[in-house]
């Protein structure tokens, strides 16, 4: 068994898990946080994005263990003080989802792609992007335009702070 | 996944200890192909010595004409690192494109050619550049260090800590991306010295990545597209599988050399 620890969403978190146990279901089994789904299981659909020490990664293709000492923030994590964040407000706005199973991972990729062009992003750059974020329902139209629409948000708002 | 158990290395000498002192243990990096692996029950090793950590795997330095890429590097980092991109823009074209920015946070050069996936992406470069594969042991040319699918003149207990290379006078990567994996369905590294051309293919060899000799020797008079009019590339030793045949990826060879030959001359 492994002793963990790591601050997750801002929380000091410990636990004993087996030394196999996913960073994922860690957070889900262990931490109650559900956001944060597993798709595929085959580290491509991109549902499991959580950001690790800032940056975006697959949480079902590490362990829990590799990620101890890290800082981990899930979509539970991302809205500040019951205000969505500007990434959630614009999936809401732009109805970038359906089923809304992909869209933890979409927005967690969508934050962190966004930190990651400060000086803006196009239509091309945000379909590149997303290669490792797969939806089965919208044919991501609707999250292209919503990742546009938040990082328009989001430069406004760092240009006006 | 089977049982494992995780140790995590804070030096190069602990990392070796801990490896030696395991049943049937495994060296694991970012784990982007290690940890999927072992998912689907096709790696089971009884212990994981994580290398993350270890502060001398780390950095990129480029000094003269001289690269030096730490084995820790993660595929976003050589896509970002500014200087790189302006020394070597081929090699932050080709980790740019590996997988898909998860992945690239994660996954790093080292446990990319350790693990040698015939389709992996950085062997190519390497053997195009007749780059240097340092261990904690020794050197190892790029030439030397691939020897088959999967298989690398790595011994057990041994730790890639960088590789090195000398800046070319230019270079290119074109690869065809299998749309699912993003894997290389066909790619090729192209580098120009002052000595000759070195062409190296990946994702169509049956034995893993290789240097393509019609190629090098129809550009070594003219490094231009063009010398490449009308090229055959034998299709006896390229790989056949679900996603192409082998005929389907010499020609595909023959294209990809074209295009990173394009790129390599802007």
């Amino acid at each position: 068994m492994a002793e963990i620890s790591m601050t997750v969403n801002g929380r000091k978190v410990t636990g004993t898990v087996e030394d196999r146990t996913l960073l994922v279901h860690f957070l889900r089994e262990n931490q109650g946080l559900t956001g944060t789904h597993v798709g595929c299981d085959t580290s491509q659909c991109g549902a499991c994005v959580v950001h690790l020490d800032g940056k975006a990664v697959k949480s079902c293709s590490m362990l829990a263990a590799q990620a101890s000492g890290s800082d981990v923030l899930t979509i539970e994590g991302l809205a500040e003080g019951g205000e969505l964040h500007p990434v959630q407000a614009a999936f809401k706005e732009h109805h970038g989802l359906q089923c809304g199973f992909c869209t933890p991972g979409m927005i967690m990729a969508a934050a962190d792609m966004i930190r990651r062009h400060p000086q803006g992003l196009d239509e091309k750059t945000v379909r590149a992007e997303l290669e490792g974020n797969i939806c089965r329902c919208t044919g991501y139209h609707n999250i292209v335009k919503a990742v546009l629409a938040a990082s328009e948000a989001m430069s406004g708002k760092a240009k006006a702070a | 996944m089977h049982q494992t158990t995780y140790h995590r290395a804070s030096s190069l000498s602990e990392a070796v200890k801990l490896l030696n002192d395991a049943d049937d243990g495994k060296y694991v990096a970012g784990g982007q192909t290690l940890i999927p692996t072992m998912k689907q029950r096709l790696a089971a090793p009884s212990d994981l010595v994580d290398l993350r950590h270890i502060a001398d795997l780390k950095g990129i330095e480029i000094s003269g004409d001289k690269v030096k890429i730490g084995a820790a590097a993660t595929h976003a980092e050589v896509a970002e690192d500014k200087a790189l991109a302006k020394a070597c823009p081929a090699i932050s074209h080709l980790a740019t494109h590996i997988g898909d920015p998860h992945v690239r946070h994660m996954g790093t050069i080292g446990g990319s050619i350790a693990n040698n996936d015939p389709a992996a992406d950085y062997p190519a470069a390497l053997l195009a550049l007749n780059a240097t594969v340092h261990t904690n042991k020794r050197e190892i040319s790029a030439d030397d260090f691939f020897v088959d699918l999967f298989e690398t003149a790595l011994e057990d207990d041994e730790i890639i800590t960088a590789v090195s290379f000398t800046l070319p006078e230019k270079a290119g990567y074109a690869k065809f991306p299998n749309p699912a994996s993003r894997y290389a369905l066909t790619g090729v590294f192209v580098a120009k010295r002052a000595d000759g051309v070195r062409a190296a293919v990946t994702g169509a060899g049956e034995n893993g990545v290789f240097r393509a000799d019609p190629i090098e020797q129809a550009l070594a008079s003219s490094f231009d597209a063009s010398a490449l009019d009308g090229i055959t590339i034998p299709a006896d030793s390229l790989m056949t599988d679900i996603h192409a045949s082998a005929e389907y990826r010499a020609n595909l060879v023959a294209v990809m050399a074209k295009r990173a030959v394009q790129a390599a001359n802007g």
